[in-house]
C-alpha cells in the first residue's frame, strides 16, 4: 500500500467510501440506525476523549489522554475529510475501532480501547459510524502522538497486540440469561469498564486474571467492581448498581473524579434496562473473591492510630458523615460498610481527603455535594490515622494507611495539573 | 458605547432568592433567561467549606460575604432637615452581594405574615375607628390576601424544607404550633428543630404565664430533606454559624441548596456575575422596557435586550434602579404624591438580657442554629387589643438565641468595667448562664409620610449615578410598641428564673450603625391602583407592564415577622401569574 502514489490512494479511498456506504447499508436517512448509533456513542463514551471540554466542538478531538507512558491527544472523529474521518471508508472505521488499526495500517495506541471495542458487533460499529457522519464536520488537525522515543514507534504495538489483544466479536454464552449476555456485551465491549477497573501489567496490558479488581490511575483508584462483598459490589443489589450508574449517587458512594465524567456523559443517559443488564453481569456469583476478603481482619481499635483517628474523625468528619459513619442520604456518603472505603488501595480516599472532590450532578440527583479539601488542615500522620480509623470502624476492615502513603499522595497530587 | 447583545426572552437583575425562583419558573416554561448579578459566583462546595466556614472574624466582623461600601453605598439621614451622609461601613442592616444574595447569609427564619397584615389599614380602621391611626401613618392594604398567597407560602416552604410545627391546619388549631397563624393547607415539610435548654426554659415560662409558645419556623433543617426539585439538604448540626455566614453542611435553605443546582442544568439559563446593571432601558413611549444596560468587571458596557425585565435586586437597589431608569414617579414627601421611594420601612427590634445564677444554669449557648428557639405571638400584629395602648402593630417575642460565638456573644452585667481582670471574670461568670438574644422582640415598622427613599443630590457612585438616600426615623408608635414588647419579654425572663434582667427597648433616633436586621422594605409597593402603589398585585409595574419588581420593596409596611417567607411566596405568586397569564397575553394583568 505504501508504494501506491498518494493521488491514486485518495481515489481509492473515495471510491471505497462511496461503495462502502452502499454495500454496508449506511443510509444517510436511516433514522433508526443513526439514533441507535447516537445511543451507542453515549454507551461507548466516545465524547469523553474525543471532545475537548469547553471547546464547543463535539468529537473534534484534541483532549489530552493521560497514560502511564505519556500523553496522547485524542483525534478528530468528525466527518471533516482532511482533519477528521470523513474520508475514511466504513471498513477503515471498523478496523480502527475494533482492531486498533488506523488507515494505511498504522497501529493505534490502546488508550483507544479497541481491546474492548473489538467485542462490538459490526452492525453496532456501523451504527456509530452512521451517527458520527451526522455531527458537524470540524476542521481541527490533531497530532495524536505526543509520546517520547522509543514509545512513539508504533510498530512496537504489533508485539503488544500479540501479547495482550484478543480480537473478536462478543460471543453470547448459552448458559446465561439474555440480560446477562446484554450486560456482558456492554461492559466488556463498548462500556470498556475494565480500561480503568482492571489492573494493568507493566506494559499497560490487562491482568486478565484480576479482571475488574480495581486499578490506580490519574490520581484515583478505580474501585473493585467484582461481586466481592467487602471491596466490590457484593452487598449492592442490581437495582442499587443501576440506580448509581443512572444518578451518580448510591448509599455509600457518590461518583467523583473520572467516574463522575463517565456517569455524567455516559451511564446517566443509558436506558434502565441496559444499566440493569450491566449490574446483573457484574453481580455474577462467579465474579467474587469473598473468601479472600472475608479474612481481612480489622486494625485493632486500641492501636494508637485508631485512637488518634477516632478523635480527628469526631472533630473534622462527624459533622457530616455522623458519629456512626452513616452519613446523610443524597449528601454525605455512608462510610460504614462502604466498599469505596475498604478498597485495597486507599488512593481515592487520600484524594478526597487531601484535595476534596465534587460528586456528579445528574437529573436524578442534581445536588452535587462536595467533600472539602483537608490538605491544609491535616498532617500526613493525621490523614493516615483518620483513614485507618474509617477503614477499620463500624464493621469496616481494610489495611492501615501509613504516613508514607499520605506523604506520597500529597506529593503526587501537587504534581498533577488537574 | 454599549455593545448590543442578542435578545433574550427575559433578563433578571440580581440572582438571589427571587431571581432564582423567577428564573426557574420561566426557564421551565421554555423561556431563554439571563440573570445579571453584581457580585461573585457563590457555591457551597467551593465557597463555604466546613474547614473554615465558621470563621467569626472573617465573616461576622470583616463582612466577607457582603457588598463593599467602596463599590456602592447609600446615604442616610433621620429627617428632611438634615444633610444625608454616605454609609461607609454597614451597621443597621447588611447588604448581601453575589449569587444567592441575602439568601446566603440569612438566619433562615421562615415565617408567614398574619392574614390581617395584608389588610392592615382596613382591618385596623374597622376595629378601632377611622381616627385611631396616627395622621402621618401611611399604612395600606396590599391588594392581595393571605388566601391568595397560601399556596405559594406552601411552595416556598416545601422548596426550603422548612422545619416547624403547624398551629393552624386547614382551620383546625394544633397543639404546639402558633394558634394565631393563618390556616395552612398542610404541615411543614419537616418537624421542628430540637431545642436548646435556654429555649426550652423560655417555652415553659411562657406557658406558665398563659402564652402559647411555638418553635420558630426554621430553614435550618431538623432532618435531611429532598425537595420537589430533587435537591437534597442535610440535617443542621447546631454549629451556631448561620447569619453572616454561608452554611457548609447544606442544611440551611438558600438558593444554592434548594434551586440553583437544578437551574444550572437548564440550558435555557445563563448567569453573568460581577456585572452591574446601570439602568433599565425604555422605548420612546416610556411604557415598555427594552432590556438593561450593564457593565462588567472590565468596565465594558453591554446592552442586553429582553422582552421581559425582572427586577430582583435587594430592596434598596430595586428602588434606586427604578429612580435611575425614570420608571414611575418619584415620591414627594411634601405632597404625598408619587410612588417610587414611598412607604420605606425597616423593623423594630429590641431585647432584654437575662443574667442567671451561674451555679444553677448552664445554657451552652453555642449549641444553636439561625432560627432555633420558641416564640409567642400573643403580641404580634393585631392579635391583641390595642384600643388602650396608644400604638398599633406588634411582633413576636421569643428566646431565639442563635449562637454563642466568642467574639460577639459577650454579655456582662451593667457596671462591669469594659476591660481588664474584672471584665474577664464577669464574662467567665456569665457566658454560660446568661440569655442574650439580639432580636427577642421582633416587631413591625409601619410606614409614614416622612420615611422614604430618593436620589441623593450630592453623593454619586463610581459611574456618576446618584446614591440612594434614606430618610428614616422611628415614630412614637414604634417606640411605645417596643417598650411594651420589651416589658413582656422581660417578664418571661424573670419567670425563667433570671436574677437580673436588663431591658433594651428600641429608642430613637434611628441609628444606622446599630444592627437591627436586614429587613428593609417598601419603596416600590404593591397595591390595588396606580394612585397608591408602584406595582399591581402581581408585582407588575403599573407604568411599564413588561417589568416585574420582586422582593420586600413591594411591602406597603413591614409586619412583625422576618420577611423572607413572604418574599419567597410573592415570588412564586408573581411567577405563576407571569407563566399562566402574562406569557399568553403580554400586557397589564390588572387594568387600572
Amino acid at each position: 500500500m505504501r508504494s501506491v502514489p498518494q493521488g491514486i490512494l485518495f481515489c481509492i479511498a473515495l471510491a471505497a467510501a462511496g461503495g462502502g456506504a452502499a454495500a454496508a447499508g449506511i443510509d444517510k436517512q436511516d433514522f433508526k440506525q443513526i439514533e441507535r448509533g447516537r445511543y451507542l456513542a453515549i454507551v461507548g463514551d466516545c465524547a469523553a476523549c474525543h471532545t475537548l471540554p469547553g471547546s464547543g466542538h463535539d468529537y473534534a478531538g484534541g483532549r489530552a489522554i493521560e497514560t502511564p507512558f505519556g500523553e496522547l491527544l485524542a483525534p478528530n472523529i468528525t466527518p471533516d475529510r482532511v482533519t477528521g474521518i470523513g474520508a475514511w471508508t466504513d471498513a477503515e472505521f471498523i478496523d480502527a475501532m475494533t482492531m486498533g488499526t488506523g488507515r494505511n495500517g498504522t497501529h493505534l495506541y490502546p488508550a483507544m480501547p479497541y481491546t474492548y471495542y473489538t467485542k462490538v458487533t459490526r452492525e453496532d460499529a456501523l451504527a456509530i459510524r452512521a451517527y458520527l457522519n451526522t455531527v458537524p464536520a470540524v476542521q481541527n488537525p490533531v497530532t495524536a502522538d505526543q509520546l517520547p522515543f522509543p514509545l512513539n514507534i508504533r510498530t512496537s504495538l504489533i508485539v503488544w497486540n500479540t501479547l495482550f489483544f484478543t480480537p473478536g466479536e462478543f460471543r453470547p454464552r448459552a448458559d446465561k440469561s439474555e440480560e446477562w449476555n446484554r450486560g456482558a456485551y456492554l461492559a466488556e465491549g463498548l462500556g470498556h469498564c475494565g480500561l480503568c477497573h482492571t489492573p494493568k501489567n507493566l506494559l499497560g496490558g490487562d491482568k486478565t486474571s484480576e479482571r475488574l479488581q480495581g486499578y490506580a490511575l490519574q490520581g484515583w483508584f478505580a474501585a473493585d467492581i467484582t461481586n466481592d462483598r467487602r471491596r466490590g459490589l457484593g452487598d449492592w443489589s442490581v437495582d442499587e448498581i443501576a440506580s448509581y450508574l443512572k444518578s451518580g449517587h448510591g448509599r455509600n458512594t457518590f461518583g467523583t473524579g473520572l467516574m463522575a465524567e463517565t456517569i455524567g456523559q455516559s451511564t446517566s443517559h443509558m436506558t434502565d434496562a441496559d444499566l440493569k443488564a450491566i449490574a446483573a453481569y457484574l453481580k455474577d456469583p462467579a465474579n467474587s473473591r469473598d473468601n479472600e476478603s472475608r479474612n481481612q481482619s480489622p486494625v485493632a481499635s486500641d492501636q494508637t492510630d485508631m485512637k488518634i483517628g477516632a478523635r480527628i474523625y469526631m472533630d473534622e468528619c462527624a459533622g457530616c458523615h455522623a458519629a456512626d459513619g452513616k452519613g446523610s442520604a443524597g449528601l454525605f456518603p455512608t462510610l460504614a460498610g462502604s466498599t469505596i472505603v475498604q478498597q485495597a488501595d486507599p488512593t481515592s480516599l487520600m484524594h478526597v481527603v487531601l484535595r476534596g472532590a465534587r460528586s456528579v450532578a445528574t437529573s436524578q440527583a442534581p445536588t452535587a455535594p462536595a467533600m472539602p479539601q483537608f490538605a491544609w488542615v491535616l498532617t500526613d500522620d493525621q490523614v493516615a490515622a483518620v483513614l485507618t480509623y474509617i477503614r477499620n470502624s463500624w464493621g469496616n476492615s481494610a489495611p492501615a494507611v501509613n504516613a508514607d502513603n499520605a506523604r506520597k499522595a500529597r506529593h503526587d497530587f501537587a504534581e498533577r495539573g488537574d | 458605547m454599549a455593545r448590543k447583545l442578542p435578545r433574550k426572552d427575559a433578563v433578571i437583575i440580581g440572582l438571589g432568592w427571587t431571581g432564582s425562583i423567577l428564573a426557574h419558573t420561566l426557564c421551565d416554561a421554555g423561556l431563554d433567561v439571563v440573570a445579571i448579578e453584581r457580585g461573585p459566583w457563590r457555591d457551597t462546595a467551593s465557597d463555604f467549606q466546613i474547614s473554615y466556614a465558621q470563621d467569626e472574624l472573617r465573616y461576622r466582623l470583616q463582612h466577607e460575604l457582603f457588598l463593599r461600601p467602596a463599590q456602592t453605598s447609600v446615604t442616610f439621614r433621620n429627617n428632611a432637615s438634615q444633610t444625608a451622609l454616605p454609609v461607609r461601613n454597614w451597621g443597621a442592616f447588611m447588604l448581601g452581594n453575589g449569587v444567592g444574595g441575602g439568601g446566603v447569609h440569612w438566619n433562615a427564619e421562615t415565617f408567614r405574615f398574619l392574614p390581617t397584615d395584608f389588610i392592615a389599614r382596613s382591618h385596623l380602621t374597622q376595629r378601632y375607628g377611622e381616627k385611631f391611626l396616627p395622621e402621618d401613618m401611611t399604612i395600606q392594604d396590599w391588594g392581595i390576601t393571605y388566601d391568595d398567597l397560601e399556596p405559594h407560602y406552601d411552595q416556598f416552604e416545601y422548596l426550603c424544607g422548612t422545619s416547624g410545627t403547624a398551629g393552624n391546619l386547614q382551620g383546625k388549631i394544633q397543639d404546639g404550633g402558633n394558634p394565631f397563624e393563618g390556616a395552612r393547607s398542610r404541615p411543614y415539610p419537616t418537624p421542628a428543630q430540637k431545642q436548646g435548654y435556654g429555649h426550652t426554659l423560655f417555652a415553659e415560662a411562657a406557658k406558665q404565664l398563659g402564652y402559647k409558645p411555638y418553635p420558630q419556623p426554621s430553614g435550618n433543617l431538623s432532618r435531611a430533606y429532598t425537595n420537589p426539585l430533587g435537591v437534597s439538604l442535610g440535617q443542621c448540626t447546631f454549629c451556631g454559624f448561620c447569619e453572616w455566614f454561608g452554611c457548609a453542611n447544606y442544611s440551611k435553605a438558600t438558593p444554592q441548596t434548594t434551586i440553583l443546582p437544578v437551574l444550572l442544568r437548564n440550558p435555557n439559563f445563563e448567569a453573568r456575575t460581577e456585572c452591574e446593571v446601570m439602568r433599565i432601558n425604555l422605548d420612546n413611549t416610556g411604557k415598555r422596557a427594552t432590556g438593561v444596560t450593564y457593565v462588567d468587571s472590565s468596565g465594558e458596557e453591554f446592552e442586553q435586550p429582553a422582552d421581559l425585565v425582572l427586577l430582583c435586586a435587594f430592596q434598596l437597589f430595586n428602588v434606586q434602579l427604578l429612580l435611575l431608569s425614570g420608571i414611575g414617579t418619584p415620591y414627594d414627601p411634601q405632597t404625598g404624591k408619587g410612588q417610587i421611594g414611598r412607604n420605606f420601612t425597616h423593623q423594630t427590634i429590641s431585647t432584654a438580657v437575662g443574667f442567671f445564677d451561674k451555679d444553677k444554669y448552664n445554657f451552652n449557648p453555642f449549641i444553636a442554629s439561625g432560627s432555633i428557639g420558641f416564640c409567642i405571638d400573643e403580641f404580634n400584629g393585631d392579635n391583641f387589643d390595642h384600643s388602650q395602648l396608644g400604638f398599633v402593630g406588634g411582633g413576636y417575642i421569643g428566646q431565639v438565641r442563635t449562637n454563642g460565638r466568642p467574639l460577639e456573644s459577650m454579655a456582662v452585667p451593667p457596671g462591669t468595667p469594659a476591660w481588664g481582670a474584672k471584665w474577664k471574670q464577669a464574662l467567665r461568670d456569665n457566658y454560660l448562664s446568661s440569655v442574650i438574644c439580639g432580636a427577642a422582640c421582633h416587631a413591625s415598622f409601619y410606614s409614614y409620610r416622612d420615611v422614604y427613599l430618593d436620589l441623593d443630590p450630592t453623593y454619586k457612585d463610581r459611574f456618576g449615578r446618584p446614591l440612594l438616600r434614606m430618610t428614616i426615623d422611628f415614630h412614637d408608635n414604634e417606640i411605645k410598641m417596643s417598650a411594651f414588647l420589651t416589658d413582656k419579654y422581660a417578664e418571661i425572663l424573670q419567670k425563667m428564673g433570671a436574677k437580673q434582667v436588663v431591658k433594651q427597648p428600641r429608642k430613637g433616633p434611628y441609628d444606622v450603625t446599630d444592627y437591627q436586621t436586614s429587613h428593609l422594605c417598601g419603596g416600590a409597593i404593591m397595591g390595588d391602583n396606580p394612585g397608591n402603589s408602584a406595582l399591581n398585585r402581581y408585582l407588575q409595574s403599573w407604568d411599564v407592564p413588561n417589568l416585574f419588581v420582586q422582593g420586600a420593596s413591594a411591602y406597603p409596611q413591614n409586619a412583625g415577622y422576618n420577611p423572607t417567607g413572604t418574599v419567597g411566596a410573592l415570588a412564586f405568586w408573581s411567577a405563576a401569574a407571569i407563566r399562566s397569564q402574562y406569557l399568553k397575553n403580554p400586557g397589564p394583568l390588572v387594568h387600572a
